[in-house]
């Protein structure tokens, strides 16, 4: 009899542990979706305000300077090499790996390229003699 | 990622507004340059010292060669091609985007949202609608370079059924997102693109040459929204931000040029405008008969004039003709002429495209000035020197109800006391509509290529 409560008390105490790693897990589970939910709105108000900043910073520039305005607009948007270069971090080799690595190609392209044809474009405009 | 990096791009993003914001003025612009430089150097650092970033030579190699070929286009480039070069450039970053994505949902641990094939929800949606502009960013951008460099027809192509068929596609990539987030099956992505790339063409092959600059900023705008589509995949506001910024400004840009055209922007995208088609439609048969003038005239009357003021429009960059038509200002301005230059919002190709070039020609900046700065000045002005300009002189605009560029704001070179107009002929302009000022009485046409009527010209004035 002794052993068969001894076990029931094991069996009990191992059942709370299997609660408590569920609830753990639950809990963790909760945690993350709930964080990446947050992030979506997170992430609009940001995108939301950082409109009204390139409305404001944008207007503000002088129509003879619209070309060089494509030109670095052009080269900024290639921050888009921040997920090309974690696509291509990893040591193995998989077809994500080589995905990320042409993505920092075609972006280093257009970095290279829209900040030095805006240098070329900006170093023209020259103020009266 | 941790609170340092998260700083780091913090700071990159406010490079990036600076550099836009030096922009304002052509003294602090280079500044401005250098600063978005600086982000950008400051964000990629970043993301190398990231922990999950290991394959230091496979990028170093994939950057180098990327950045080579960046560095010897942008050097080489001529200023009248910039239209199809940042057209071209855009079609890169939507590429990019695309390629992020379809790595993200093979390898979704790189980017902390989880495992292939169970990847939340939120990820997915952010993951498609990403995948899809920027699909949409590359064939669209591809189509705008063809037409500007003279690959495929600047002639609208229209079809019938046409918009009806870009619907049923736009509501299919909208059901194969839908299905693509329940199912995450792999053909599905790959649709998804697929059908992303066919709209995108569809989308710009029914606007013509001339509409080119609303969409070189449009498809600006969507490359933007493509890199805050990534931006949330990977939870960072730094490519949020910076798409963000991006976007509006092509948006802000695409709205000036409709406003520049007085058309609506879904007007422009619905295509169709100009292009031979509407220059025959249009029928205008004209028996009246424009005077013309020869190089030798207009250089003398022009040696004897105080006040001028020259109007350069896109057949000044089709003719290569900025450098002879500075040579010829600086020799008006030599005989005691008051030389300016007269820039209309859509002149040209791109947005600020005639600046470009007459910067490049050593125009100092100072004598350039948009149109509402100067448009009062024409009345007292003794030359309106038009060279490669048409629709946007057109008193039509003002007057005639029925005109298809009538409610566009014009630059009145019809109050100047005389107009030249340099053309190769007498076509109408894109807008297919005859110019009223050609009949004026005092109005002199000058018959030819702008560059040649310009040296022509100079060597007028140097007898």
């Amino acid at each position: 009899m002794s052993e068969i409560s001894n076990q029931l008390e094991n069996l009990s105490f191992k059942a709370q542990q299997i609660a408590d790693e569920a609830s753990q897990l639950a809990s963790n589970v909760v945690e993350t979706s709930g964080g990446h939910s947050d992030f979506i709105i997170f992430g609009i108000t940001v995108l939301i305000l950082a409109c009204f900043v390139g409305y404001y910073v944008v207007w503000s520039v002088t129509p003879a300077l619209h070309s060089p305005l494509m030109g670095v607009t052009n080269a900024i948007s290639s921050v888009i090499i921040v997920g090309a270069l974690l696509a291509a971090g990893p040591i193995d080799s998989t077809i994500s790996k080589y995905f990320g690595l042409v993505a920092v190609g075609l972006a280093a392209v257009n970095i290279f390229g829209g900040f030095v044809v805006t240098n070329r474009m900006l170093s023209m405009f020259k103020k009266k003699q | 990622m941790s609170n340092l990096s998260t700083a780091a791009y913090l700071v990159s993003s406010v490079l990036f507004i600076l550099s836009l914001r030096g922009l304002s003025h052509p003294s602090t612009a280079r500044r401005g340059n250098f600063l978005g430089i600086l982000g950008m150097t400051i964000a990629i650092i970043t993301t190398l010292a990231n922990p999950g970033v290991f394959s230091y030579k496979e990028i170093g190699i994939a950057f180098l060669i990327g950045g080579l070929i960046g560095t010897s286009i942008a050097v080489r480039i001529q200023m009248t091609a910039l239209p199809q070069l940042v057209a071209a450039f855009h079609s890169l970053v939507g590429l990019a985007a695309v390629f992020v994505a379809a790595s993200a949902y093979y390898n979704p641990s790189a980017f902390n949202i989880g495992t292939f094939g169970s990847i939340p929800m939120g990820s997915l949606i952010e993951m498609s609608i990403g995948t899809a502009i920027g699909a949409v960013t590359f064939t669209g951008s591809i189509i705008a370079f063809g037409k500007l460099q003279g690959f495929v027809s600047g002639n609208p192509l229209v079809f019938k059924g046409q918009h009806f068929l870009n619907l049923l596609l736009g509501l299919g990539i909208i059901a194969l997102i839908v299905k693509f987030c329940i199912d995450q099956n792999q053909e599905l992505f790959w649709l998804i693109v697929a059908a992303s790339f066919v709209i995108g063409v569809l989308l710009i092959v029914p606007i013509g040459g001339a509409d080119m600059p609303v969409i070189v900023s449009m498809l600006n705008s969507y490359s933007g929204w493509a890199a805050a589509g990534i931006g949330f995949t990977l939870s960072n506001n730094l490519l949020i931000i910076t798409g963000a910024l991006v976007g509006s400004s092509g948006a802000i840009l695409s709205y000036i040029m409709c406003k520049g055209m007085n058309r609506s922007f879904l007007n422009v995208l619905l295509g169709g405008f100009g292009g031979e088609q509407a220059a025959s439609a249009d029928g205008v048969k004209d028996d009246r008969q424009a005077k013309q003038g020869n190089a030798a005239d207009a250089a003398f009357m022009m040696k004897n004039s105080q006040k001028i003021i020259i109007v350069p429009g896109y057949g000044m960059a089709v003719a290569q003709a900025q450098h002879a038509l500075r040579e010829m200002g600086d020799l008006l301005k030599a005989a005691g002429a008051d030389v300016r230059y007269a820039i209309h919002p859509v002149a040209g190709r791109m947005p600020g495209h005639m600046n470009v070039l007459l910067a490049e020609a050593n125009v100092p900046y100072d004598e350039v000035l948009e149109l509402d700065e100067i448009n009062r000045d024409f009345s007292e002005t003794d030359v309106a020197f038009v060279i490669g300009a048409n629709d946007v002189t057109n008193p039509a605009a003002k007057t005639d109800k029925t005109s298809a560029i009538y409610g566009m704001p014009i630059l009145d070179v019809e109050n100047a006391g005389q107009v030249f107009f340099v053309k190769r002929g007498m076509a109408s302009g894109y807008a297919g509509v005859q110019n009223e000022l050609f009949f004026r009485d005092n109005t002199l046409m000058l018959f030819g290529d702008a560059k040649k009527v310009c040296e022509d010209i100079i060597k007028g004035l140097e007898n």
